[in-house]
């Protein structure tokens, strides 16, 4: 019993002063600027900044190699943070939250077939194309909630998947997994959205969805910077976002939402610091 | 002389510790995408595991055999090869950061990577002196390096050939493994034992 002790113990202690000796003979300089930096990061290790995890993020900043406003998910407070600790002037990111735009859940939009598959959006769609009628519309099957860092996504309990703009930090790990592409990134400003993803003609979307966009350029006619009709769909102009929410009322398919105004039905989330601009950074 | 020769014969192409015995598959498949960083690998891999090998008989047949505490060799024996990777990778930082990131996570996997235990307690299994588990220690290092050097040149024409989407990336990489396995089994009953 005490040989073992000694022996195991005196082998861990040569190595200790083994390994001790070496990591001073062999110390690589590190930029305390750069422990700095990962200190007032998130720690998300989303990769918004284009980095594979805060830690080379930080060592590319200090290098130099990186600017400090890559960090869209820290928001400005973190952007000035990294700029104070590397002595330069802190630019303004314009900070963007993704939407999905789409209000077809399965009560207003039509499917295809009864999908009992894989709960994956991304499976879903490879069988013959997802099982909504609807080619641009929101499958609700949770692959964007999964790969949300920030908890920021909601299923609704008809299928829709909606993205709370408090919690969205604009990381768009969301915009890369969806297979339709109907997450889309916006000022967080804008809170005035078109929420329709399909190019197909007004009388077939009337056919698969209640409140798809027609095109029929009511929108465009009553507010004409604020909307754009691109391929037979409606589009906010977001430099003119202020002007858009007249059309709101107006829209016969009520395909045109006011975030500040509530979120889509069956949406857990509320309105109200939606459009303030503030979040934990 | 021809015994040593033999060992080595023998652990580098008849029993690769990869192709034949399959030890140390993660590093074969996570490091073997270009043949410089396979290259790299392979030779800190050569480093640890001759090291390991000396320390880890003098370990066993002068202090866990006299004392009677062969129970002890698993962790024994990894506690010398943690320490052993951990002064690789300090070296490696220091003298080639090119390297060091392009090894990244699985240097560090060097101390799990059951080629290394497998090594140690092949050695004593065998009951080889000294100098043949030294012997034995660079032949599988070198055959270690062999397939991961081999693998990678594959695995980088690989990447230029129109490969079926199903089979894309790993999938068409462990069909390929398999196959470099199989071509390796034509060395059997090249040297017995």
């Amino acid at each position: 019993m005490l040989e073992a002790v000694l022996s195991i113990g005196g082998i861990g202690l040569l190595a200790a002063l083994a390994l001790g000796g070496a990591a001073k003979k062999f110390a690589v300089a590190v930029d305390p600027r750069e422990l700095e930096i990962l200190d007032v990061l998130s720690g998300a290790n989303c990769g918004a900044c284009g980095y594979p995890g805060c830690s080379a993020y930080a060592k590319a900043v200090a290098n130099g190699e990186a600017s400090p406003a890559l960090c869209t998910p820290g928001g400005q407070g973190t952007i000035d943070k990294i700029a104070a600790i590397m002595g330069v002037a802190a630019e303004q990111a314009v900070p963007q939250v993704a939407v999905v735009v789409c209000q077809g859940d399965n009560r207003k939009a039509k499917s295809k077939y009864q999908y009992l598959g894989i709960q994956d959006c991304n499976a879903a769609q490879k069988l013959a194309g997802g099982p909504k009628t609807c080619p641009g519309g929101c499958l609700g099957l949770g692959t964007c909630v999964r790969a949300c860092p920030f908890g920021a996504i909601e299923i609704t309990a008809d299928g829709l998947a909606v993205i709370s703009r408090d919690k969205c930090t604009g990381c768009q790990k969301c915009v890369a997994v969806c297979p339709r592409q109907v997450i889309k990134m916006s000022p967080r400003v804008a809170t005035v959205h078109v929420l329709c993803n399909s190019h197909d003609k007004g009388a077939e979307v009337r056919k698969y969805c209640e409140v798809g966009c027609i095109a029929c350029q009511i929108c465009k006619k009553s507010a004409p910077d604020a909307y754009q009709i691109e391929g037979l769909l409606a589009q906010v102009v977001y430099e003119h976002h202020d002007q858009a929410a007249v059309a709101v009322a107006k829209c016969p398919t009520k395909c045109i939402r006011d975030f500040s105004q509530g979120y889509p039905e069956g949406s857990r989330f509320v309105a109200g610091a939606a459009s303030s601009g503030q979040h934990a950074a | 002389m021809v015994e040593l020769l033999l060992i080595l014969v023998s652990t580098i192409f008849v029993n690769n510790f990869v192709l034949a015995r399959f030890l140390g598959i993660c590093p074969f498949l996570g490091v073997s995408k270009k043949v410089e960083t396979a290259l790299g690998m392979g030779m800190a891999v050569t480093f640890v595991m001759t090291i390991a090998a000396v320390v880890t008989w003098f370990i066993q047949y002068f202090i866990l055999v006299p004392f009677g505490i062969e129970y002890l060799q698993t962790i024994a024996f990894i506690l010398v090869i943690a320490s052993l990777v951990q002064l690789v990778e300090m070296v490696i930082q220091k003298t080639s950061p090119a390297l060091y990131q392009s090894l990244g996570i699985f240097l560090p996997l060097i101390t799990t990577n059951c080629a290394v235990l497998g090594l140690a307690v092949l050695n004593i299994q065998k009951e080889l002196n000294f100098l043949e588990s030294i012997v034995f220690a660079v032949g599988a290092a070198l055959g270690f390096t062999l397939a991961m050097v081999l693998f990678a040149g594959l695995r980088e024409r690989l990447d230029l050939c129109p490969v079926p989407k199903c089979f894309q990336g790993t999938a068409i990489a462990l069909v390929t493994a398999g196959l470099l396995s199989l071509a390796f089994m034509g060395f059997a009953g090249l040297v017995k034992g």
